[in-house]
Parts: C-alpha cells; sequence; structure tokens
C-alpha cells in the first residue's frame, strides 16, 4: 500500500507526514509527528480527550482521517503554552485542581481555549454545554468549570488592560 | 490496516466516477458516523471518497428565495448564517443537537440523512421543512424529497455511483416558521428517544400550511400528512392539537430498545408535536 504524504501546519509549523488512507489523524499526530499531548480515549467521538482545533474549530482528532489534514491548519495541546509560559488555562487548571489523573486535560484545554476565542464571557451554563463532549470521570466537573471562569476573567483582563 | 485508498476529487464528475468504479467505495465528509463505523468493522469501505474539496458539496447560498446547503457544510456552520437562521430556526436547531460541539464541527447535513439512522435528528426538521436534495449519479443529476433517501435504517435510496450534493429549502413565506423537540434522558450527547419537526405557515391566527415530521419511532423519519391535516384551516386551538397528537400516535411504529418502550415513544411523539406545533406558531407570530 502506498502511503500518502500529507503537509500541513501544526501549531504555526509546515509539516509533512506519511499515512496510510485510514489512519486516523490522532494516530498520525501521535506516532508520526510525537506530538502525545493528544489522547485517545474511546476513538469513537464521545469522550473528547483527542480535541484539536482544525482550521480553527475544534474536532475530535480520532474521527479525522489524517490525508484530510492536507493543506489545513492544525492545533494541539502542545501549541496552548508560548515556550515555558503557561497558558491562563493551563495556570487556572493547575491552581483550581481541574485534574487528577490528566488523560482529559489536553482535550479540556483544547476545548475550553476554542471556547473563550469566540465567547470571551461565557456563562456557566454555556461553559457546560460547550465542555459536554468533553468527559472527565475524575474532577466531577466542577473544578474544571471554575479553572475556566477563572481564565476568562484573566484573559478579559489582559485584553483591557493591553 | 485495510487496502483502502483515499481521494478527495474537485469536482462532481470525478466523485461520480470514483463512486461507481468500486462498489465498495464511501462518501467521507465528516466521517462521524463513518469513521466510527469502519473502526468497528460494520462497515468496510474500499476507497473513501472526501468531497469537502467540491465546492458545490460546500457552504450555504440563497437558490430560489430559499437555501441550499452544501451536503459536507457541517451542523455549526449553519448558526453563522443569519438569513437560514431567521427562515428555518427549527432546523437548525435540529442539526445542532447532535452530539458535541466537536461532533456538530465535522458531522454535515447530507451525513445525517444518508446515514439513514432514524433517530438522526436534523432529518425530521428537514422533512417538515419540506427539504428536497441534489443527487449527482452516472446518470445526470436529479432532484427528490429528503423524505425519499432514507429506505430503512442504515440503507438509502441511492444507487450505486450517486451522492448527495446539496440539500434545498424551500422559501419561507411570509408567517412561516418552524420548530423541533426531541426527547433524551439526559441533556447533551444522546440520541434521540423520539424527535418531532414542525413547520407551519399562520395568516390571521389561522393555520395556512402545515407540515409535521417525526424522529425515532419508525424504521425511517416519517411524514406525518394526517397530523398537519388536522392543523390546518384552525387557529391551533386544543381540539386541533389533540387531534395532531392522536395523527402523530397513529403514525408511530417504533421498537422497543434500551432508550425507551414503544407506547413511551407514541406517546411522547404526540407531545413533542403538540409543544414544537406552539412553538413554530409563536415564531411565525414574531415575525
Amino acid at each position: 500500500m502506498q502511503k500518502i504524504l500529507v503537509s500541513t501546519t501544526v501549531n504555526g509549523e509546515t509539516c509533512e507526514f506519511a499515512c496510510e488512507p485510514d489512519t486516523s489523524l490522532l494516530d498520525a499526530l501521535r506516532t508520526e509527528l510525537r506530538l502525545t499531548g493528544s489522547k485517545e480515549g474511546c476513538g469513537s467521538g464521545d469522550c473528547g480527550a483527542c480535541t484539536i482545533s482544525l482550521d480553527g474549530e475544534m474536532v475530535c482528532s480520532c474521527l479525522v482521517l489524517a490525508a484530510e489534514a492536507q493543506g489545513r491548519t492544525i492545533g494541539t495541546v502542545e501549541g496552548i503554552a508560548e515556550g515555558s509560559a503557561l497558558h491562563p488555562l493551563q495556570t487556572r487548571f493547575l491552581e483550581h485542581a481541574a485534574l487528577q489523573c490528566g488523560f482529559c486535560t489536553p482535550g479540556f484545554l483544547v476545548a475550553a481555549k476554542s471556547l473563550l476565542e469566540k465567547n470571551p464571557d461565557p456563562t456557566e451554563t454555556e461553559i457546560r454545554y460547550w465542555l459536554a463532549g468533553n468527559l472527565c470521570r475524575c474532577t466531577g466537573y466542577d473544578k474544571i468549570i471554575r479553572a475556566v471562569q477563572h481564565a476568562a476573567a484573566d484573559l478579559r483582563q489582559e485584553r483591557t488592560g493591553a | 490496516m485495510t487496502s483502502a485508498t483515499y481521494h478527495a476529487p474537485a469536482s462532481i464528475a470525478e466523485a461520480v466516477g470514483l463512486l461507481s468504479s468500486d462498489p465498495a467505495a464511501r462518501i467521507i465528509a465528516g466521517g462521524t458516523d463513518l469513521i466510527v463505523q469502519a473502526r468497528a468493522g460494520r462497515v468496510k469501505p474500499g476507497a473513501y471518497v472526501d468531497i469537502k474539496r467540491i465546492s458545490a458539496a460546500i457552504g450555504i447560498r440563497s437558490f430560489e428565495g430559499g437555501f441550499a446547503i452544501g451536503a459536507a457544510t457541517p451542523c455549526t456552520a449553519l448558526l453563522e448564517h443569519a438569513a437560514l437562521c431567521a427562515a428555518w430556526p427549527g432546523m437548525v436547531e435540529a442539526a445542532n443537537l447532535i452530539g458535541s460541539v466537536q461532533v456538530r464541527n465535522r458531522a454535515t447535513m447530507g451525513g445525517n440523512l444518508c446515514n439513514a439512522s432514524p433517530a438522526a435528528d436534523s432529518v425530521p426538521a428537514l422533512i417538515a421543512a419540506g427539504a428536497t436534495c441534489l443527487v449527482a449519479g452516472p446518470s445526470g443529476e436529479r432532484v427528490i424529497p429528503v423524505t425519499d433517501i432514507p429506505s430503512a435504517p442504515g440503507r438509502t435510496s441511492l444507487a450505486q455511483g450517486e451522492f448527495v450534493v446539496e440539500i434545498r429549502l424551500p422559501a419561507q413565506p411570509s408567517g412561516g416558521s418552524d420548530a423541533y423537540l426531541r426527547a433524551i434522558p439526559r441533556t447533551e450527547m444522546d440520541i434521540a428517544v423520539v424527535g418531532a419537526g414542525v413547520s407551519l405557515v399562520m395568516d390571521g391566527g389561522v393555520c395556512k400550511s402545515a407540515r409535521v415530521g417525526l424522529g425515532a419511532v419508525a424504521p425511517t423519519a416519517l411524514l406525518v400528512e394526517a397530523a398537519a391535516a388536522a392543523l390546518i384551516g384552525t387557529t391551533l386551538d386544543d381540539n386541533a392539537l389533540d387531534a395532531m397528537g392522536e395523527a402523530v400516535s397513529a403514525a408511530c411504529k417504533p421498537i422497543d430498545d434500551k432508550r425507551g418502550t414503544a407506547s413511551y415513544r407514541t406517546h411522547t411523539a404526540a407531545v413533542l408535536a403538540r409543544r414544537a406545533a406552539l412553538i413554530a406558531r409563536d415564531r411565525a407570530g414574531a415575525k
């Protein structure tokens, strides 16, 4: 089977990888590009642990064929921090203990970042609905919701302060 | 893993050629059903034909006073089209009850229709709206009602080589609107136990025309003409709504399964259709 060569932009950098026609984008990210932040929880689009952004919209990378990524722009959890400076979402997740085992965290961070880009001041209900596709079996969600609310406030302040 | 191939044709003709030459070729648009089914071994695509690079299959445009929605347009894209949301709010809501935001950013209108799940949320709303679809195939293009696409759970009436290019919504007449409601045991991320879509046109407080679509109560989504007939010519008073509910329940042929019993589904379909009719009426009156 001839492999497909895919050119794409991941976290701002152009990169190329080879994949089988039915390789998932999640598998290509993890095995070809060694970006292991995105996790496979269910492999069926239910848990959100593999959430990435694809051309600016969050999707489950387990439900994208790697070949579909040709010419697209991808953002993963590895691209959220700027160098060693954590994103306010990451800082607040740590402060509020919004993770225990951490397996779901990359997906929550990417999904929450996508929410705050579209809606800088979401209500608790809006946050809960937006994150309904991300499952966490440890925290009971309340800590995650609080971390997102605080990060949203941080980002609003950054924006007005700038 | 398999010997599947992947193709991203740029034209309808190229896609038809690929689909015609391989009986195991499958359209991939959002992939939220197909990839899950392939991974579980329920389908074995010989070729993935990605239609997202075909311009006619992507995006929403004005068409004959209504709208043409490319079959590969994701559900969330509908929310960003103000004129579509104003004309067919129930249809847009139905498409945006499916799965999570992640799923709706990929899941498409054409895929929800052609996956042919009896519980597909957008399909009863499309039926209520009187939607049609443009089908392309080896013998050219044809336009058929949305109701003609699903033929049984997981099966469509499409011939080999055919695919749905776009879904067309008619012009919304003055005084017209729609609504869709579904029952699930939780608030998000579940599959409809019952779905009911109603579109109607009100004139001076009287219902001039109506269409009622039901999901998850039969092997395919249903158009219930007797339910619509019970509304037409009335002010949607209790007698008319009762009669509509009876017609809805009479049309239900549901199964018992882990999501709900047949009797629950039959009862709830009437309740949801009644509520959807009142929402559609209020929306129509607010215009």
